[in-house]
């Protein structure tokens, strides 16, 4: 649906010359929810504008449905551009106009009638719930209505492609949620695809099928949410998903509290149905050895439940060993800290 | 000297001053907007663009406006008498004043609309540019009703720079209460003309900033 080759941005010339893209590739697949997290300054803004050419990359090609829009004329790009729906972290509502009249901009823009701008605006509207709105003003809603109705008007054109430039960070946590489930519902409802860009790993992990991690201009790590998020490998990565659970000191205590006998401290895994099992006291029943429960997470990524649990076998070195081979045989993911 | 006479004025005189002016600052206003506008959103435009024809072209725009606003509106109107002989076939009364007028107060409401379209928000420029929309269509649907209070306030500054630039234009016989108050009250010692003549134009002058400022505030929504 979405690719990106090898797209580079340097904004200023000569000294003053900084590069917000490096030699970028991206590839989005259709009616997919494409998260990209990264700091600021790591790229991502510069990304997204890229991909609807709100930004002209230096060098490189954006290609949208199987049109390069990169070597499109001004006015093949503006076609082109109502196919691709954008919100934003501050909204950029036109203040002059009415909830209503917001939403029949992109509209008005193409030249639709009367009756199907109102016929359409009012299904919008019913859609992310503002009907009673329609003749207010932005200034006179709140954060998350005001992001409606950007949800709203970008969806008005009925495009294949939903650019979200920080579409949350502007709102509180339960805001927030509602927005992204709104996307959700609209994705599915429609089989949108969804590209947004973040910091917060919450979002990603609330909503996205696929997630990338951009720093310095570059993509470090991609793939399946629950991939990257339950086996990070960079960096970055990890600092995200460490901001999101909790801090190590305590945890590094923990572990390093007993030293008799032999004990290991292991990351446990589950994912799917089996975060609801037994199977952790199960076999250490089996084996016979002791275990103590440091830490533990349990949360959804997406729809699909998964946990975390950081446990301390204790017993002889051969029941332990046996516990871990058993449960990686269970199909849970083990991983030896210490 | 004495006290002040009021019974000699000639109120059928100071009526038809007063419809002069009237009429003046009603074309020369009209005048201003149609010229003025269209130069404040070209000087907008061309004053971003990254062309470098453009820049070129912006920064001969931007001097010759420059000029115009530095010139006295004094010498301007005297300078201007030819012009406006040639294109009015008079260069006194109402008509004749009006394009010494426009000239000198259509450069100063192009930078007051430059300025008022300059505070409209990027980020919906930005996004009507995302859906889609043209340079036409920015200007027209984004820019202008985005910028409305600050160019109501503009066309309010202007048409207030008008009714004293009417006044002088007395001085060239233009007509109206400043030709009046120049004529009885400078020329003739009459200085109740020009105090009832003044005071009509402070008058005009607080209904004018006073209705510009209701529009203002009735367009205003933020």
């Amino acid at each position: 649906m979405i690719e990106l080759k090898d797209l580079t941005k340097v904004y200023g010339k000569g000294s003053k010359a900084a590069t917000a893209l490096s030699g970028l590739s991206l590839s989005i697949k259709k009616g997919e929810i494409f998260g990209v997290i990264g700091h600021s300054g790591a790229g991502k803004s510069t990304l997204i504008r890229c991909i609807n050419l709100l930004e002209r990359p230096s060098e490189g090609e954006v290609w949208v449905d199987g049109v390069e829009l990169t070597a499109l004329s001004q006015g093949q790009l503006q076609e082109q551009r109502r196919k691709i729906g954008m919100i934003f972290q501050h909204f950029n509502l036109l203040s002059s106009a009415t909830v209503y009249d917001n939403i029949a901009f992109p509209l008005r823009l193409a030249g639709t009638s009367k009756t199907e701008i109102e016929r359409k605006v009012q299904d919008l509207l019913a859609l992310v719930g503002l009907e009673e709105h329609r003749n207010k003003y932005p200034a006179q809603l709140s954060g998350g209505q005001k992001q409606r109705v950007g949800i709203a008007r970008a969806l008005a054109s009925d495009p294949d492609v939903l650019l979200c430039d920080e579409a949350t960070s502007a709102l509180d946590p339960q805001t927030t949620d509602s927005i992204l489930r709104l996307l959700l519902d609209i994705n599915r409802k429609f089989h949108l695809t969804i590209v947004l860009i973040t910091h917060e790993m919450h979002v990603i992990q609330s909503i996205c099928d696929r997630v990338a991690v951009i720093h310095g201009g570059g993509i470090v790590e991609q793939g399946d949410v629950a991939q990257v998020f339950l086996k990070p490998r960079h960096e970055v990565t990890k600092e995200f998903i460490r901001s999101e659970t909790q801090a190590d000191g305590p945890l590094r205590q923990a572990i390093d509290a007993v030293h008799a006998g032999y004990t290991k401290a292991v990351k446990i895994t589950f994912l799917g149905q089996k975060t609801y099992e037994s199977t952790l006291s199960h076999v250490a029943q089996g084996t016979g050895v002791n275990f103590a429960i440091l830490q533990g997470t349990i949360s959804t990524i997406k729809d699909v439940p998964y946990g975390q649990l950081i446990v301390r076998f204790e017993g002889p070195s051969e029941a332990v060993e046996a516990t871990l081979s058993e449960l990686a045989a269970e199909g849970l993911d083990v991983e030896v800290i210490s | 000297m004495g006290g002040l006479d009021f019974s000699a004025i000639n109120w059928e005189e100071m009526l038809d001053a007063t419809v002069a002016t009237l009429k003046m600052l009603a074309f020369s206003g009209i005048f201003t907007i149609i010229l003025g506008l269209p130069l404040g959103i070209v000087l907008y435009l061309w004053g971003k663009s990254n062309n470098t024809i453009i820049r070129v072209v912006y920064s001969v725009l931007s001097f010759v406006v420059n000029i115009l606003r530095s010139v006295p509106f004094i010498i301007l109107m005297v300078a201007l008498i030819p012009f406006s002989k040639s294109i009015m076939g008079t260069s006194i009364g109402v008509l004749g004043t009006i394009p010494a007028l426009v000239i000198g107060a259509a450069p100063f409401f192009a930078r007051l609309v430059e300025t008022a379209l300059r505070e409209v928000d990027r980020g919906i420029i930005e996004a009507a540019q995302g859906m889609g929309a043209s340079t036409g269509q920015i200007v027209m649907r984004v820019l202008l009703p985005e910028a409305r209070p600050g160019l109501l306030a503009g066309v309010t500054i202007t048409i207030v720079t008008l009714v004293s630039y009417t006044a002088m234009s007395g001085m060239i016989g233009g007509g109206g209460l400043g030709d009046l108050a120049i004529r009885y009250g400078y020329y003739r010692y009459e200085k109740e003309v020009m105090i009832i003549s003044v005071a009509l134009m402070v008058i005009l002058v607080q209904l004018l900033q006073m209705a510009g400022d209701r529009l203002v505030r009735h367009f205003t929504r933020k």
